[in-house]
């Protein structure tokens, strides 16, 4: 026993009881899509509105968002660590400093730059904003430059090329930091609400989130069909936490630690 | 490192390079130069100077917006502390089941804020929802919760004959109720931030202070509470931060055009989004996105020069 604790029975007893009262709004989630129609709710929820065609929209733009984080992260970290050039840290200082902006601060002018794009109510508009993440390239940039550099010379040594030693060397090294960058951006995407609310208009292009939230405002009182649909909303998301719950915490837990 | 070519680097850099300046810099300068124009759905009518800004002062809804929201961060922030530090300290070192009760505590961090949004509509719903079913269980009326525009002061002090009025009501229930679902989805994120944080302090400046025959008490406050400054710190800023934009739970549980019973869950986002996508008011939006900013900016700065001296970095 730690000192400053409690003794083993009152901590889980305490534990158990905050357990449930944050388990309880999901079990009853769980419980009011079951009443009356039973999984019928399910089925209905989900013939209702076009939630096929949602989960493929926010299947496809969260791939295409982490596909294009990961290539512009790795390449612009890998600079920022381990190549010198000029403007280096006025670069990285500017990158640094937009994400210290929150995202509400630049959403009507956003709007703006992209409907002169003329990319309002197009996928483009709902992924290419999102393909860069600092935060990613910050972390994955502290990782590069904990490598030595001797294996840098090695590889040389082998003719090995620069974007061939990121691609064979590198990379495999970051398994685990390019894992925690996958997770933060796939959570990130999937559960984006208000970008997409505010780019997108007609419903062939509505996300998940956006498509639950009309489904919500049509349906406010018929509540185990919205239970059914929160709940098929919110389970691959529930499910992929739970298979990778260990990695999700520790990023979370490094983030913090991080900044 | 030298590198062969000149070039190099920059081609690195210039796909990330080139959605920073496109969509966040553009945009972040954008709204800067919008808040001086009069800029509307058919484009800008030319430079205005600072009236989006003194409009802003005079707008009793932009200041219904803000008193809102300094309740709502004064309610979410200290809970959001207080609680995860308790469940950490609960949680820390060897544990059976310590995994299970951290994925649980975690669950509500993961899930969007729409579903937890729409979940928690239903359990606060005045007529059947589980909440008030509880309350009437244990002998309670129900409360409107969600629909309850009337402050929480005014409705606690009611039965002793006080009647509050204006902002010595307090937050309405309905924004209390917002402020429930906010603390509840960010205990799970802060609990892991402070359990990493605890994890970190050495286990011989516990066995000293021990030795000098401190209690539970005085470890805490000797020694866990100063290793923990900067995690502490850390979670302040953060929560600060996250709370201030609160939107999805305004624009889900207390939906458009009003912003909760008689504007009392019109935070600040929430107002902004209004003026900007219901009336591409986007002069005036950028102006309020500026307030934003330098209240967030600085905020931070204030909350770093306060901890400055006190937080403990080791």
């Amino acid at each position: 026993m730690k000192p400053g604790s409690l003794s083993g029975a009152g901590q889980h007893v305490l534990l158990v009881a905050g357990s449930l009262v944050m388990m309880l709004p999901f079990i009853w989630m769980i419980a009011t899509s079951l009443e009356q129609g039973g999984f019928a709710n399910y089925v209905e929820a989900w013939s209702r509105v076009a939630f096929g065609r949602y989960f493929l929209n926010t299947i496809m733009v969260t791939s295409l968002t982490v596909l294009g984080v990961l290539i512009t992260s790795c390449l612009a970290a890998y600079a920022f660590a381990t190549m010198e050039f000029r403007g280096r840290s006025v670069l990285f200082l500017l990158f640094l400093s937009t994400m210290m902006v929150p995202q509400p601060v630049y959403l009507a002018p956003s709007y703006v730059i992209l409907s002169r794009l003329r990319w309002i109510d197009t996928y483009m508009a709902l992924i290419v904003p999102w393909t860069a993440n600092v935060f990613s390239i910050f972390l994955l940039r502290q990782h590069f430059m904990t490598l030595p550099r001797s294996l840098y010379e090695a590889a040389t040594l082998d003719g090995c090329g620069r974007l061939e030693y990121l691609w064979r060397v590198v990379l495999p090294l970051s398994r685990s930091v390019i894992a925690t960058v996958i997770l933060f951006n796939v959570i990130g995407s999937w559960n984006s609400f208000m970008w997409p609310l505010v780019v997108t208009h007609s419903e062939e292009l509505r996300v998940l989130q956006v498509g639950l939230s009309y489904f919500n405002q049509e349906l406010s009182s018929n509540y185990q069909l919205l239970m059914a649909a929160s709940t098929f909303c919110t389970l691959p998301l529930l499910l992929m936490f739970v298979l990778t719950q260990k990695q999700i915490v520790a990023s979370y837990a490094r983030s913090g630690i991080k900044s | 490192m030298r590198h062969q070519g000149k070039l190099h680097p920059y081609l690195y850099i210039l796909p990330a390079l080139l959605i920073v300046l496109l969509f966040r810099a553009l945009p972040i300068a954008g709204a800067f130069a919008g808040s001086v124009l009069d800029y509307d759905i058919g484009g800008s009518h030319g430079f205005v100077g600072l009236a989006n800004y003194a409009r802003m002062l005079a707008d009793g809804r932009f200041w219904n917006s803000v008193t809102n929201t300094v309740f709502f961060v004064l309610g979410v922030v200290p809970l959001a502390i207080v609680i995860p530090l308790f469940l950490a300290m609960l949680l820390r070192g060897r544990l059976a089941g310590k995994s299970v009760y951290r994925t649980i505590y975690f669950l509500p961090v993961v899930t969007s804020a729409v579903a937890v949004s729409v979940v928690w509509t239903w359990l606060f719903n005045p007529e059947a929802g589980p909440v008030n079913r509880v309350l009437a269980a244990v002998g309670i009326e129900p409360l409107l919760w969600l629909r309850e525009p009337r402050g929480i002061f005014e409705l606690l002090l009611a039965p002793l004959g006080v009647h509050p009025q204006g902002t010595l009501a307090g937050p309405s229930l309905a924004l209390v109720s917002l402020m429930i679902v906010s603390i509840w989805k960010s205990i799970g994120y802060n609990t892991v931030l402070f359990l990493a944080g605890l994890e970190s302090i050495p286990g011989e400046l516990y066995e000293a202070a021990r030795l000098d025959g401190a209690g539970r008490w005085g470890v805490f406050r000797h020694v866990t509470w100063p290793m923990l400054s900067p995690t502490t710190y850390y979670v302040l800023i953060m929560s600060t931060i996250a709370s201030f934009q609160t939107f999805a739970l305004v624009y889900v549980m207390t939906p458009p055009p009003g912003g909760g019973p008689l504007g009392t869950t019109n935070l600040i986002v929430f107002y902004l989004f209004q003026k900007a996508f219901d009336r591409f008011d986007i002069g005036y939006a950028s102006a309020i996105s500026v307030f934003l900013f330098v209240v967030l900016l600085v905020l931070t700065l204030a909350q770093r020069r306060l901890a400055g001296r006190r937080v403990h970095y080791q």
